[in-house]
């Protein structure tokens, strides 16, 4: 911890591990409030100079990463969802900035408007060139409307298939940050095409011949996160979800309510570890202690080493077995007998 | 005079004596409730004669309208479904599946077959809305994917007859995944250059639009299906007002850019082979 003194008030640079200070706490970190609440008066305390608290506030730092340690040790489904969608959660744009150089967003689908769930355009990741596409979600309310909480429209996806279009043509990888509770269900979505916006960037994914790596980042709720989602390698950050439907809306069909959305959860196998028990998934990129807003500078790092990696392996295939594999892959998936 | 005088009152036969009409001696019409003999309705091809509403139907019947003579040959029958997850909502999902093929006599929601539309061979792969509600799992996907590939490799046109309420949520991803490898089948298809026509009935909503069903070269659908990505319930529960008369039925795709024409039962099979004729299959297959 790095103290400075200035006229006699101090300034406290908070190392990464103790960010949390600040940070909205779920439920099932509970456990940890009346730790950090003693922390921050041992700091306060130490900070006003006349006691010096460094050696508690070492202890307390000590003992809140180790009962941190233990409440992420063995987290079920629902606590994961929740991690995925907690506020402070790095989004796309997060990432797109620290990961990358040079990004010159491109917007608008050529047809109908620009999508701000949906965003996407050039960049460089060191010295590979890039087209990196996400669903964007927004941080307070006013935000959160402009970005219509990460659920793209038809357009959102029909300028992410432009984009990869044109990536394909000057032979640019593709990158797809997946993080949307789901398409957007409304009425105008209807009309101009949400099933089919969705159903041919499938298509276009499944034979594009230039790399696609997928990277589900927060939430991965069913075709909208797939209308992104079909790739070389299909990866998942630890504490993220992927599957059919929320656990929230499984409930409610299920069960008539969303009482059992923690059961629901549950029975989806939507974390990271099943999905890649089950070979839905290619990987999955560790996230820091506490869950990627924990530390995001760590999280922008590994992400970062992961996808240069990705890149060059995937760079190194040409075009047409790159194709193959991919649709050979997908084709793998399923679970079924031939009882003949 | 006994017959003028009520000598029994109130209804003396005990239930187990009672003659109930046969079951299924009637149809009422969903749509204008007006009773039809069944006789008549299957005559009419499972369309009201009254109202033109088009009843729901399965793969054995659309394989009768279609297939000359109703003769085909079935590919991959005996598929069936395992439990990837170990699923249990309110009863484990294997007894589901029991259950579902006890009731409607199929495997899984969809059958697959190659057989000929007027002389013209097709592989031709149609949902049944009787199983799960002709959801979309492993079976579905696998199915559909098996279908497309005898279409590759004998050269011969695809058709799939969607009825489904979208993905089955008893595989979760799974049953997602199922939506990427149809697609991807499909583009192989279309670069083999091989048509593809799709037929979309009452209803075909969710994964199912959101994937096979809206990626047909040609897209029909019958009168009247509801066809969507999202359920109507959904829609109006996000925006919060009514929804317009007609939403997201056929002829508002149509209206709306999404269907190249709308079909009666009737006709499917005589426009299906028209539409394959001028593609020139049968030239390209002989």
């Amino acid at each position: 911890m790095t103290i400075f003194c200035f006229n006699s008030i101090r300034f406290i640079l908070l190392p990464p591990q103790v960010r949390w200070l600040m940070a909205v706490l779920l439920d099932f970190e509970k456990p940890l409030e009346e730790l950090i609440e003693q922390l921050e008066k041992a700091q306060a305390t130490h900070a006003k100079g006349r006691v010096d608290m460094s050696d508690t506030v070492a202890q307390l730092t000590k003992k809140i990463n180790n009962e941190r340690k233990n409440l992420y040790k063995d987290l079920t489904g629902w606590q994961k969802v929740q991690i995925s969608r907690h506020p402070e959660r790095p989004y796309t744009l997060d990432y797109i900035n620290a990961i990358t150089k040079n990004f010159v967003e491109l917007h608008g689908d050529r047809n109908v408007g620009d999508d701000k769930a949906m965003i996407g355009g050039l960049a460089k990741i060191d010295n590979h060139n890039v087209m990196i596409i996400g669903q964007q979600k927004g941080r307070n309310t006013k935000e959160r409307q402009y970005r219509n909480f990460g659920m793209p429209n038809p357009e959102g996806y029909r300028k992410a298939k432009r984009l990869m279009k044109m990536a394909e043509k000057f032979d640019m990888p593709v990158i797809c940050l997946i993080d949307t509770p789901g398409a957007f269900p409304g009425l105008e979505a209807e009309e101009r095409g949400q099933g089919e916006a969705i159903a041919k960037n499938l298509m276009v994914m499944a034979t594009l011949k230039v790399p696609i790596i997928c990277v589900v980042i927060g939430e991965g709720a069913s075709g909208g996160a797939l209308g992104i989602g079909v790739g070389d390698r299909v990866l998942m950050l630890e504490n993220s979800w992927y599957s059919v439907i929320s656990p929230e809306n499984c409930s409610t069909i299920l069960w008539r309510s969303w009482d059992y959305k923690e059961k629901a959860a549950d029975v989806l196998s939507l974390t990271s570890d099943k999905m890649l028990k089950n070979k839905l998934i290619d990987g999955i990129i560790p996230e820091p202690l506490g869950g990627a807003h924990n530390d995001p500078e760590m999280m922008f790092k590994t992400l970062k080493a992961e996808l240069k990696k990705n890149i060059k392996e995937l760079c190194e295939l040409g075009s047409k077995k790159l194709v193959n594999a991919r649709i050979k892959k997908f084709s793998k998936m399923g679970s079924f007998s031939d009882s003949a | 005079m006994s017959w003028f005088k009520r000598v029994k009152h109130g209804i003396l036969t005990k239930t187990q004596d009672k003659k109930p009409t046969p079951d299924g001696l009637w149809y009422k019409c969903k749509e204008c409730k007006e009773p039809t003999s069944t006789k008549e309705f299957e005559l009419n091809l499972w369309v009201c004669p009254k109202c033109n509403n088009h009843g729901r139907i399965g793969s054995r019947e659309y394989f009768n309208i279609l297939f000359d003579e109703g003769k085909f040959k079935e590919l991959d029958a005996n598929l069936t479904s395992g439990d990837p997850l170990k699923f249990e909502d309110t009863k484990p999902y294997p007894q589901r599946l029991e259950s579902s093929k006890k009731k409607s006599g199929l495997n899984d929601a969809v059958r697959t077959a190659i057989g000929k539309i007027n002389g013209l061979k097709v592989s031709m792969a149609v949902m049944d809305f009787a199983f799960i509600g002709g959801s979309m799992g492993s079976v579905v996907g696998e199915k559909i994917s098996r279908a497309i590939d005898a279409a590759i490799e004998h050269k011969i046109p695809m058709i799939i007859i969607s009825k489904s309420g979208g993905a089955r949520m008893m595989e979760a991803a799974f049953s997602l995944m199922q939506m990427a490898k149809t697609s991807a089948k499909l583009a192989l298809l279309d670069e083999a250059k091989i048509p593809y026509i799709s037929i979309l009935t009452d209803p075909t909503t969710g994964g199912i639009t959101a994937s096979f069903a809206m990626l047909g070269d040609i897209n029909i659908a019958e009168p009247k299906a509801l066809i969507g990505f999202a359920g109507p319930r959904i829609i109006k529960e996000t925006i919060g007002k009514d929804l317009p008369e007609g939403f997201q039925r056929s002829e508002f795709l149509q209206e709306k850019g999404f269907l190249d024409f709308i079909v009666e039962r009737k006709d499917l099979k005589d426009k299906l082979h028209e539409v394959l004729s001028i593609f020139g299959v049968h030239k390209r297959t002989a």
